[in-house]
């Protein structure tokens, strides 16, 4: 064989594998925006457009950088983000679940799926009132109505992951006498897992609409309750402050899942 | 002696639209104990349905199959599947260990040593860490080889393990898998579509029928071992063999084509009547 491996090692060992391209680069992404805002602040000086509703950018980054030295800016930021937090937790961890659930076993599949179907296509939004109506104005409401929407993208998406998996790697498995548990846990869990962060993404986006539109309504305090304020007292730099930090949020929420899945998931590649 | 595997009166329907297809008919087979079985036969024949059901991924429709389990500190089968099979979420070292970890019988350092052998032997040790998206086709072939050596089980059971590497490096698995299995002796049933390829490695040869498969004929490989494949292909006997098969192929292969044209023909009919 020794003579033999030389000839059977001659590979192109691919050490740096050319990565796929999913980001642009930064300079490039910036580009556009960028040249967004300064039209827009040229507008605004010039009085082309109406600074009470458009305020220049940059008076609006001073009003924001004001705001950051208040407690209150960071306080808002706080409560945002752990009722996303624990809403999130209360509503991923179950739909996990039970998306993994219907995944595998049919009987599963057969309760839940036409509940699911039936329920999904209700913008969670639509459920607001009932949620105020039944948890009030506390805290539960707002984990409730931000659980809702992550419950159903998560049990979609685990789901779909499970079910995605391709047949052979399951047969892998039984035929090496796999015991059910092994199969699930070398085969189903790791095989779904692209298919649970595609959910973990999605759900980023939809929980922050949701807590910000209840915080809109039934809060006084989160960032969705300042952006609210800002508008019934007619603050309006304030207000888009309001929504530059919300975008800066879903940003590097998404972002936060992105690295955990090239961090856990080095095999895709990407 | 008891067969290793006996398979009697196997056939095989499965529910397709409009009506059943018959891929295997009455198909009997023994397999002696370290025995190395090849079949060959034309494509579309049923020899991955046959070789699943010995594998328990598939049910017979009708008919038997018993197969011998001798040591059960040995997984029975050990299967290397025609389409690529290799986890994607599993380093190259860990493929190969999966085989002794899901069954729980990996045994430290010498499981790892094993590992490290079989990687080696087909030639994928400095690819230890890799990701099979960072190998190539041939590579993650190789892989499904070492995974199922691996698990040293009682049945090899090969699906085309060769047909998508290149020349030099199925030449290299062939000699490889000639000397392994002289070395272990397990039984094998290894399925190919290269007639040299099966009389290079078998004690015997099955030619199969066209579709509904079922045996046609049996060849005794009378060559003896250990086997040196240069020579033995310089050889008239090995010629004469592979000619002999090969007219019972064309006649199968043939007919094949036939069925298939006959198939599409009696489908236009349909649709255009
Ligand atoms: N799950 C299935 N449902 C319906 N038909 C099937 C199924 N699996 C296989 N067949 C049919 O059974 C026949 C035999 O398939 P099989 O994969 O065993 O062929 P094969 O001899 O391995 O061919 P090849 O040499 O091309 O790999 C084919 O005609 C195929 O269409
Ligand atoms: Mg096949």
């Amino acid at each position: 064989m020794a003579d033999q491996a030389a000839v059977s090692h001659t590979e192109h060992v691919a050490e740096t594998p050319p990565p796929r391209k999913r980001r642009l680069p930064l300079p490039t992404a910036a580009l556009s925006p960028l040249a967004l805002l300064i039209l827009w602040e040229i507008a605004a000086r010039l009085g082309w457009i109406e600074v009470q509703f458009f305020p220049a950018p940059t008076t609006i980054a001073e009003t924001f950088w004001q705001m950051t030295r208040t407690s209150q800016f960071w306080s808002d930021i706080g409560i945002s983000l752990s009722r996303m937090a624990v809403g999130f937790t209360m509503g991923a961890v179950p739909g996990l679940l039970v998306g993994l659930a219907m995944g595998l076993f049919r009987p599963a599949r057969s309760v839940f799926q036409p509940l699911i179907a039936a329920i999904y296509p209700l913008p969670k939004i639509a459920l607001l009132p009932l949620i105020l109506l039944i948890f009030g104005l506390g805290e539960m409401s707002k984990y409730v109505i931000v659980a809702i929407g992550v419950f159903f993208l998560m049990a979609i998406n685990s789901m779909a992951g499970v079910m995605n998996v391709p047949a052979i790697y399951f047969d892998v498995a039984r035929n090496l006498k796999a015991s059910r548990w092994k199969m699930y846990f070398t085969v189903a869990l790791p095989g779904a897992l692209p298919g649970i962060f595609t959910g973990l993404r999605i759900c980023v986006g939809t929980a922050l609409l949701l807590l910000v539109a209840a915080e809109f309504v039934g809060a006084n305090e989160g960032i969705g309750y300042r952006v609210w304020w800002a508008w019934s007292v007619f603050w309006v730099k304030t207000m888009y402050v309001g929504f530059a930090v919300i975008a800066l949020l879903g940003f590097a929420l998404t972002y936060a899942v992105e690295y955990l899945e090239r961090r856990f998931l080095p095999w895709q590649g990407r | 002696m008891k067969p290793k595997i006996a398979i009697r009166n196997v056939s095989r329907f499965f529910d397709v639209k409009g009506g059943t297809f018959q891929a295997l008919r009455n198909v009997n087979l023994e397999v002696g104990a370290e025995q190395f079985l090849c079949i060959v036969g034309p494509s579309g024949c049923g020899k991955s349905t046959l070789l699943r059901m010995l594998g328990g991924l598939e049910m017979a429709s009708t008919g038997d199959i018993s197969i011998a389990h001798d040591n059960p500190a040995r997984p029975l089968t050990a299967m290397i599947f025609q389409q690529e099979s290799v986890f994607p979420w599993l380093t190259v070292e860990k493929n190969a260990a999966y085989g002794l970890q899901v069954t729980n019988n990996w045994r430290g350092a010498e499981s790892a040593e094993r590992v490290t052998y079989f990687l080696e032997k087909t030639g994928l040790l400095k690819f230890r860490d890799f990701y099979p998206y960072q190998l190539s086709g041939g590579m993650k072939q190789r892989l499904s080889v070492a995974r199922a050596f691996v698990t040293n089980p009682e049945i090899l059971l090969m699906d085309e393990p060769f047909a998508a590497l290149d020349e030099q490096n199925k030449l290299l698995l062939q000699q490889e898998l000639g000397k392994l299995w002289e070395e272990f002796r397990s039984t094998v049933v290894f399925i190919t579509h290269s007639l040299d390829e099966a009389v290079l490695l078998g004690d015997r040869v099955m030619v199969m029928s066209s579709a509904p498969g079922h045996i046609k004929q049996a060849f005794d490989i009378p060559f003896a071992r250990p086997r040196d494949f240069l020579e033995l292909r310089q050889q008239d006997d090995f010629h004469h063999l592979t000619r002999q098969m090969w007219e019972l192929l064309r006649q199968e292969v043939e007919a094949a084509r036939a069925q298939e044209a006959g198939r599409l023909s009696q489908e236009r009919a349909r649709r255009n009547g």
